[in-house]
């Protein structure tokens, strides 16, 4: 008994020991002759291994650097873990960030590193004319700059049942252009019941917000949506925003209209055949191609005709990347990450990236390769979100929305529209309602950025 | 009896307790104590900028009318989820324990749903009572009920309640039926030989010698349905609709992960933290005080 003991001590020493300071891998692995950038990503299924297939590419194309991509969840998951790897000093070198979260990035000076820098330290040149305009501005600095690497991008668009369409006796030739011819096609398919429902928006507040404001020319927020300041004050009570939410309230009163639930929780009911219109993401091509057992055709977003100047051009969604910093990062990893990124802006890359997914082409030269190359004949699907994206120069309310605590001011947005769906509000009360907490948000955001 | 003599080494107690310790303190006092920090700062995302401000992350927080809101949902759902869970746990229980033929498949079945994920749970949940791709919920809508839990805040919160209880329904049917068969059968006999009808014999006897198992079933339950659906609300409804079904527990996690705003997240944690603290103390003091009959 006794002369076990020391042996015990000795095993329990040491395993308290290493519970305490976990040894780091470093100490044991070999030093890899080839540099190691991690990226962090937020694609699953196909997406994933599309983007999983750059990073491979890259890596085979040159000796020097190994990309080493991760899926690490949903969007704000993997927010989260980037934020939580930079506070614990071991942030990776790329991560993958939904475009809501593009100002609390550009906010965070010390925690990224611009990519207009990045280039330029590298030396590496770098020409943000050859972005779309609406890609570009939406990741660039007031005065211009590019600070996120714009990524995947997609825009809503109009998805519509052709049979559905037959069967209500409308031309599946010409889809509703307007807001009012919307709701004429969505109550004659529901009369004839062509489908169970008529007419449902997958991201209600990209869509039926951000991107509204933008085609109406109108803003989201004061100081020209927020890209010109902090002190940003939330405009959705004005009366056109408020006509709209009336006019969607009323279209769920007749029954021409289906609520489905927060961000892309309404896309299953286009391809199922439930909804026979949903306003949402041209991103949900590769879904409808699988899954749609019917004839389906995609339209520009609707507009109210009466409103002078609309449409103008929509505003992108998806997700950009962002080179995190730490303290210990060498001027080779910056190096390696700025050749990743030069790779992923080729025209091929661009070009196969748009083909695979459905995903819009964010460069010219990404979009004129796949021009040259005959897709849009045999996909004419793919080049109607583009042409809705630049069919007009952005103006100040069509650049996007570059509001703090962007994911938090949609919840409440959302909130507010589910008790004025439900009747408990009217349509006025709820966006002022929206526009009260929208602004406490913004203020917070303000507060903690520069306190 | 001295307990010295088990350890003639007067170090190797605290090496044996030190590796457990450590995996005490690393992952449960450090961060309870962070905590308790965060929760007096005003702080970015990336803790870039930050400021001490005292309380008043908690004055913002307690004041907040969601989170009173937020605390109603809780006791609304907690009491309900409890109600329900008990309940059928019990009366299934009752059931087992005199069924003879087929007892241990019948167990087996009920004891099933406590082994599957709450996330996996809520998926199925989501495939009977989705007013659109559920069997049920279609079935409804067809047949003239306006069934919509993303739209309907009373339709969500029954929702949720009903997919908490179920999986709670297998945990207290285990407890109960090993309570139930610790009574000893001499006893009801008697009451039986004495003339005590059968719910007679339920009320006088057999639930009181069954409170030892109910009270601490009660306190694992308070614990199950604050701590521990939110992969169902999560699953299921997000919250929604509105806030219809945001517990205390689901608000953290909204206000920490979804709009990063880390002071007034730990305050919440902190208070939830104080809660369990409450309840625990509460299970020591009774439960071993009321264990033994």
């Amino acid at each position: 008994m006794t002369s076990r003991t020391p042996v015990i001590a000795l095993i329990t020493l040491v395993l308290a020991v290493t519970a305490l300071f976990p040894l780091g891998q470093r100490a044991w692995a070999q030093a890899p002759a080839r540099t190691q950038l991690e990226f962090w990503h937020a694609m699953r299924g196909p997406l994933g291994v599309s983007l999983e297939g750059i990073a491979a590419r890259f890596s085979a194309s040159q000796p020097r650097y190994t990309v080493n991509a991760t899926f690490k969840g949903e969007y704000p998951d993997t927010m989260v873990a980037a934020i939580a790897a930079f506070r614990a000093g071991n942030a990776p070198h790329i991560v993958q960030m939904f475009e809501v979260g593009t100002a609390t990035m550009m906010a965070a000076k010390g925690a990224i590193k611009p990519v207009h820098d990045l280039m330029k330290d590298a030396g590496i040149p770098f020409d943000p004319a050859v972005y779309l305009p609406a890609v570009r501005s939406y990741y660039s600095s007031a005065d211009g700059k590019m600070v996120g690497m714009p990524f995947n991008s997609s825009t809503p668009v109009l998805w519509y049942n052709k049979d559905a369409f037959r069967k209500a006796g409308l031309d599946p030739t010409s889809p509703p252009k307007t807001w009012a011819q919307l709701r004429e096609a969505a109550l004659r398919i529901r009369a004839a019941n062509a489908s169970p429902c008529g007419f449902t928006t997958a991201w209600p507040t990209w869509v039926q917000f951000e991107n509204f404001g933008a085609l109406h020319d109108i803003p989201l927020a004061t100081r020209a949506n927020g890209f010109e300041g902090f002190d940003t004050e939330l405009t959705i009570n004005q009366p056109l925003y408020v006509r709209h939410l009336q006019f969607l309230m009323d279209m769920l009163k007749e029954g021409a209209f289906k609520y489905g639930g927060r961000d892309g929780a309404a896309d299953a009911f286009f391809p199922s055949g439930e909804c026979a219109m949903i306003t949402g993401s041209s991103a949900l091509y590769g879904r409808v191609a699988r899954e749609a057992k019917f004839d389906w055709g995609i339209a520009y977003l609707p507009y109210y005709d009466d409103v002078k100047g609309a449409p103008k051009n929509s505003i992108i969604g998806g997700a950009a990347f962002w080179v995190m910093t730490t303290p210990r990062r060498t001027s080779d990893e910056y190096r390696g990450i700025a050749e990743f990124f030069r790779f992923i802006g080729s025209a091929e890359e661009a070009a196969k990236w748009h083909q695979e997914t459905g995903y819009v082409p964010i460069t010219y030269t990404g979009m004129q390769l796949t021009s040259a190359s005959g897709y849009y004949q045999r996909s004419p699907w793919a080049e109607l979100p583009i042409k809705q994206l630049t069919r007009t120069i952005p103006t100040k309310n069509s650049k996007g929305v570059r509001l703090g605590n962007m994911p938090e001011i949609r919840v409440v947005i959302y909130e507010e529209l589910e008790k004025a769906f439900q009747g408990q509000q009217t349509a006025q009360q709820a966006l002022d309602s929206a526009v009260r907490r929208g602004n406490d948000i913004l203020r917070r955001f303000q507060q903690t950025i520069a306190p | 009896m001295s307990r010295r003599a088990i350890f003639p080494n007067r170090l190797l107690p605290y090496l044996l307790v030190a590796p457990q310790m450590a995996v005490v303190l690393v992952f449960f006092y450090w961060p309870a104590a962070q905590a308790v920090v965060q929760a007096t700062l005003r702080q970015d995302p990336f803790g870039l900028h930050s400021q001490f401000v005292w309380f008043e992350n908690f004055s913002r927080v307690l004041t907040n009318p969601f989170y009173l809101g937020s605390l109603r949902v809780t006791l609304v759902f907690a009491v309900a989820v409890i109600a329900l869970a008990m309940s059928v746990g019990l009366v299934l229980a009752i059931h087992a324990d005199r069924q003879v033929r087929g007892a241990t498949i019948y167990k087996t079945l009920l004891i099933w749903p406590y082994a599957i994920a709450p996330a996996v749970a809520a998926a199925l949940w989501l495939f009977i009572f989705h007013p659109t791709i559920g069997m049920l919920g279609r079935t409804l809508v067809r047949n003239g009920i306006n069934w919509d839990y993303t739209l309907n805040d009373q339709h969500a919160l029954l929702l949720v309640i009903i997919a908490a209880a179920w999986r709670q329904v297998s945990y207290n049917f285990i407890f109960f039926l090993a309570g139930l068969q610790s009574i000893p059968p001499s006893l009801v006999e008697a009451a039986a030989v004495d003339g005590a009808g059968s719910r007679q014999r339920f009320w006088k006897i057999i639930f009181p010698l069954l409170s030892p198992t109910t009270f601490f079933l009660l306190i694992v339950n308070i614990i199950y349905a604050f701590f521990d659906t939110f992969g169902v609300i999560h699953a299921l409804t997000r919250g929604g609709p509105g806030k219809a079904t945001e517990t205390l527990i689901y608000k953290v996690y909204t206000d920490g992960v979804i709009n990063l705003d880390l002071g007034g997240s730990a305050v919440q944690s902190v208070v939830l933290l104080a809660v369990v603290i409450v309840l625990t103390a509460v299970q020591f003091r009774y439960i071993e005080r009321k264990v033994h009959y």
